[in-house]
């Protein structure tokens, strides 16, 4: 293992978020505090509780799962996609570090953002609303399972794209939607039966539903299969870097 | 001197792009420990390629590269953390501080830090008084230093410099100069490409020439000018010749600057270069001059030559 290595990119990737602190810390924190003061106060007074929990709080999971989702992707595909589009890649490729090393280093700067990023937002919800965590094992296992695959998955697309539109993509036209429409601000159980069900086949779904568990002990779909699906989706993941490696796929001709 | 093993070894090595172009065809070359060797050939030659694959940037279609007994593809840790690249873009970090940059490049060929290595480094390369600018900040000579500087952090034993004076002032580039010669002194073997033959004619030991995508031709370059060099005499006239007169026939004179001078190519390696016939005989037809010069065909003219020979 080039552990030189991987601390130097690690170091490398967090040192671009200090330097880039509005960007990527400031500005989510910013934009989450405004979906509490829009859903929690204004509408959230207006909503009755969901199985015992006040609206304000109902929304915190979801809305950490927002952050970690969107931050996870971008962070990991703009750290990959940069030096690809800069031409610095020619170093990483040039070095004696192995796939492993460069994923681990990479996605693992990333996650480390998306979780960072994750606590402050819950500390700021605290700020809002009362708040109350059953499981905290299983809130940060969620926390870092969701960070690391989406972290993973963000560096597909940083590889996989070509120009800055498509890096914008993916997060825009599929994650967004699937997390606004994956019970993120409400409970499935509030829609139609048909909605519902088309609910399921949402990924975000699970992941909000396993967190929100891991918060108040209740949610949408049984928490093993929240995990399980996380799972799944890492694995899925784990296997297209492993496949994008060993053939050289958009990195090297 | 004891016959080593080449630093690099390149083998059977061929590259064929997924487009289909073929980009280098059967390259076999041989690097000595310690030499500085200057692959010249034109634009598309296959000169970046040949860099690539050795670095581990592009992917060989066949054959086996050697860098100091290590298989580039099988042993590429052992491999690359011998080498440093120098690419011929100016890519770097805009944001980064020089030092921060520098240091980076060394923690990632696997070294632990070595503040005192980089110190020595950017003051080599006169950037010690840049080290906290940031390299957005930084003039395109600059830039380049910083690049070498990068591919030196981490002490390599072979460094390619990819068109390293491409675009860069006259002063740069003797410095530059300087900073190659140095490397090879500590016994770094140094490769570098260029399309100026005026670079390799000042630094290398020898030169291969590559063109479309085959080696042409390596050999010692002093060799090389002197197998190939033809010298020149140049005799200004003192009165304008509106023609050569035909007893000088066999000299094989040509008539330039309108009359006013006579050119006589001739062999600089032969024994007899036929000049004091030729003085004997423009003396007999009454052919006065009043100044000579012979010059010494370059490396770019001999290269010239070659390389619109194949075509």
């Amino acid at each position: 293992m080039n552990f030189h290595a991987i601390r130097a990119i690690y170091l490398f990737e967090m040192a671009r978020t200090w330097r880039t602190l509005l960007q990527s810390i400031v500005s989510p924190v910013i934009s989450t505090s405004l979906y509490f003061v829009v859903f929690g106060a204004a509408i959230g007074s207006r909503i009755s509780e969901i199985n015992g929990i006040s609206y304000g709080a109902f929304i915190v999971p979801g809305l950490i799962m927002l952050s970690l989702l969107t931050q996870s992707i971008s962070n990991a595909s703009f750290g990959i996609y940069f030096p690809k589009f800069v031409g610095t890649i020619y170093e990483l490729l040039s070095a004696p570090v192995s796939y492993l090393e460069i994923v681990i280093s990479y996605v693992g700067a990333a996650a480390s953002k998306s979780i960072i990023l994750g606590l402050i937002i819950l500390a700021t919800a605290a700020l809002f609303v009362p708040l109350q965590i059953q499981h905290p094992g299983w809130m940060l296992l969620f926390l870092v399972l969701t960070a690391v695959t989406f972290s993973l998955f963000g560096f597909i697309i940083g590889i996989w794209a070509g120009n800055f539109e498509q890096l914008q993509l993916v997060p825009m036209l599929i994650v967004t939607p699937l997390t606004f429409l994956g019970g993120s601000f409400y409970s499935i159980d509030m829609l139609p039966p048909f909605w519902r069900t088309v609910s399921l086949f949402n990924p975000v779904v699970y992941l909000v539903s396993g967190f929100r568990w891991s918060f108040f002990g209740i949610s949408d779909v049984n928490v093993g299969i929240s995990l399980g699906m996380t799972l799944v989706f890492l694995v899925a993941c784990l296997i297209a870097v492993w496949w994008i490696f060993r053939t050289g796929w958009r990195i090297k001709a | 001197m004891i016959a080593m093993q080449p630093i690099i070894s390149v083998s059977n090595l061929s590259k064929t792009y997924a487009s289909g172009f073929s980009a280098l065809k059967n390259i076999n070359l041989d690097i000595s420990r310690g030499e500085i060797f200057a692959l010249l050939g034109p634009n598309g030659a296959g000169k970046t390629t040949l860099i690539s694959i050795i670095c581990g940037i592009v992917n060989p279609t066949e054959g086996m590269v050697l860098a100091d007994g290590h298989d580039i593809v099988r042993d590429y840790r052992d491999a690359r953390s011998r080498i440093g690249l120098v690419p011929q873009e100016l890519t770097t970090d805009a944001f980064e501080t020089v030092w921060a940059t520098v240091s980076f490049s060394r923690g990632l060929f696997g070294k632990p830090a070595n503040p005192a290595h980089i110190e020595k480094i950017l003051k080599d390369l006169s950037l010690w008084e840049k080290k906290d600018s940031k390299i957005m900040t930084l003039s395109g000579g600059m830039k380049r230093r910083v690049m070498i500087a990068k591919a030196l952090s981490h002490e390599p034993q072979i460094l390619f410099l990819d068109e390293p004076t491409a675009g860069v002032d006259v002063e740069l580039r003797r410095d530059m100069w300087e900073v190659v010669r140095s490397l090879r002194e500590t016994g770094v073997t140094v490769i570098l490409t260029t399309h100026y033959i005026e670079e390799a004619e000042q630094m290398a030991d020898r030169v291969g020439v590559i063109s479309k995508g085959e080696i042409i031709l390596v050999e010692e370059k002093a060799e090389l000018m002197r197998k190939l060099g033809r010298k020149q005499l140049k005799l200004q006239l003192q009165s304008q010749l509106d023609s050569l007169p035909p007893a000088l026939a066999s000299h094989g004179l040509e008539l330039a600057d309108g009359g006013h001078e006579i050119v006589y190519t001739y062999d600089a390696q032969g024994e007899r270069t036929g000049i004091t016939a030729l003085l004997k005989d423009l003396n007999d037809n009454g052919i006065r001059f009043k100044d000579l010069q012979t010059s010494q065909s370059s490396l770019e003219e001999i290269f010239v030559n070659l390389v619109s020979e194949r075509r």
